[in-house]
């Protein structure tokens, strides 16, 4: 398709803002003039049938016509995440003592492995339209590692700008791929304010921020997540969902991405529930939940969770929304459970999540144990991130059976005691 | 007490375009330092305060690098030289 045929952000139409409504042009724009509200894209689709998304390439771009993406942003240099494994997790269901199919969304899976690739795939079509030759971003650490990738890629610049405490295995990812790498003294909330900050001055003029000015792109990548989920259950949706909650919008835009398949007719009407999975070091989403409150108060983070340690999550008041509306729950875990589930999800199916999926797991023997979630349920777990970059976190409770000779006689000793 | 408010890109429309505004006369919180910079660039205190006169729910709000949620909000003290800043509330992570 040419260019000339293709509008340059496809289907979206406007930016609207989510607390007054106020309209605006798309564009670099990501908080209300009137009221600071976050703006969200709004559609008018067309022509999107199960044919034509199953007619697409094996990435994130199959949704083409659901994403606020031009038509041609596939042929564009990027990582073309998406598509990643829904994994039967049948040992693990046994285990949960559940009757119900249970399924792992293995986001590791993706370029950089992390669900990030996604958010930043969208973004950085919508930096280009907009004209950014820079992509930048304030980062926890995985969405630190998808810009610099998506930038290397793309012959783009990059500057990335992370708190100076993360874990070595997103620092040190991160800077291999190149670009401007930033460690900021303090916490996220700190780098997240000093992003804010920057916005408007000169040195940033040519710098897409994907999580700040170009935020309203970026985060409708996540619905290519619940898309996936649907399509690969053979279009139609689980009946309980769990999704780590850090700023909450991952889990609204799941959501999202359900009841926009539900309106075009590509799934049944369904009834589901949203679960959301916090750590106790910053649960200030799941403390609202327990007390009945739309205000989520902000907390000082203070977790192994760091890609969950966002303490004045902005789409807070909308996760509680969707948690609410569909019957959910949102809960936390300690630092010790959050590594069990780890542990678990590597026993029992192979798959090595990073904190925010041993958070996942956790929460949902959580919420099983207090009968908030059914083990009679068909259920789906987002593990959004590889145990790869966070092996700080059972660094200290794995390692080898045992350490011995080369002898064949040890062996037999140590396989005999075990 | 003299402080300093720093102005985000969308609200430098009621600052003539600056991105610092100086309060000689700031008053001892920050809720009377917003009333002196609503005097100075009128209309702006809607943008910060909702109709109940709290602040808005997507608004960050920082004295001296605090952000005032954690200390006594519109209550929060000033001092002599005291840093304000204003900035729209975004998020990362997932």
């Amino acid at each position: 398709m040419s260019t000339e045929q293709s509008p340059p952000f496809g289907p979206a139409t406007r930016l609207v803002c989510r607390e007054c409504a106020a309209e605006y042009d798309l564009g670099a724009a990501y908080a209300c003039m009137e009221c600071f509200g976050p703006l969200e894209v709004a559609y008018n689709f067309t022509g999107v049938t199960r044919k034509s998304i199953e007619a697409g390439p094996q990435s994130l771009w199959r949704y083409s016509q659901l994403l606020p993406v031009a038509a041609y942003a596939q042929d564009e240099p990027n990582l073309a995440p998406g598509m990643t494994k829904l994994v039967r997790a049948d040992n693990l269901a046994d285990r949960l003592g559940m009757t119900a199919p249970l399924w792992i969304k293995d986001d590791s899976g993706n370029p950089t492995h992390s669900f990030k690739d996604r958010v930043v795939a969208v973004a950085q079509s919508a930096a280009r339209r907009l004209g950014f030759t820079t992509l930048a971003c304030a980062s926890t650490g995985n969405l630190a590692n998808a810009v610099a990738a998506a930038a290397a890629r793309a012959g783009q610049g990059s500057v990335v700008v992370i708190p100076s405490n993360l874990e070595a295995g997103k620092t040190i990812t991160t800077a291999t791929y190149g670009g401007t790498l930033l460690a900021v003294e303090g916490n996220y909330d700190d780098v997240n304010r000093l992003c804010g900050e920057l916005i408007g001055d000169p040195i940033t003029d040519a710098w897409g921020f994907v999580n700040v000015n170009l935020r309203p792109y970026y985060a409708e990548g996540s619905k290519s997540l619940g898309y996936e989920v649907a399509e690969q259950l053979g279009w139609r949706t689980p009946a309980q969902v769990v999704i780590p909650v850090a700023s909450g919008s991952l889990l609204t835009k799941v959501d999202k991405a359900w009841r926009e398949l539900a309106k075009l007719g590509l799934i049944e009407e369904s009834t589901y529930s949203v679960f959301g999975a916090q750590a106790d070091g910053c649960s200030p989403v799941a403390q609202a939940f327990a007390e009945g409150v739309d205000v989520v108060r902000p907390v000082k983070p203070n977790t192994i969770a760091k890609s969950l340690a966002i303490g004045n999550p902005a789409d807070g008041p909308y996760a509680l929304d969707a948690v609410r509306r569909t019957g959910g729950a949102i809960a936390s875990v300690s630092d010790p459970d959050i590594v069990a589930g780890i542990r678990l999800l590597a026993e029992t199916e192979g798959i090595f999540a990073e904190t925010a999926g041993g958070v996942t797991l956790a929460t949902f023997q959580k919420l099983l144990a207090g009968g908030e979630a059914s083990p009679d349920a068909e259920t789906v777990l987002l593990n959004t991130g590889d145990g790869l970059k966070t092996l700080d976190a059972v660094a200290g409770v794995v390692g080898p059976t045992a350490v011995i000779p080369p002898s064949v006689a040890e062996v037999h000793r140590v396989m005999k005691a075990h | 007490m003299a402080v300093t408010v720093r102005i985000p890109t969308i609200l430098r429309t009621y600052t003539e375009g600056a991105g610092e505004v100086s309060l000689p006369t700031a008053g001892p919180t920050l809720g009377s330092a917003i009333e002196a910079l609503e005097a100075a660039a009128p209309g702006i205190r809607a943008r910060i305060l909702d109709d109940s006169g709290n602040l808005r729910r997507f608004v960050n709000v920082y004295v001296d690098d605090e952000d005032v949620r954690f200390t006594d909000g519109l209550s929060t003290p000033l001092k002599e030289a005291s840093a304000i800043a204003v900035i729209p509330a975004v998020a990362g992570g997932c």
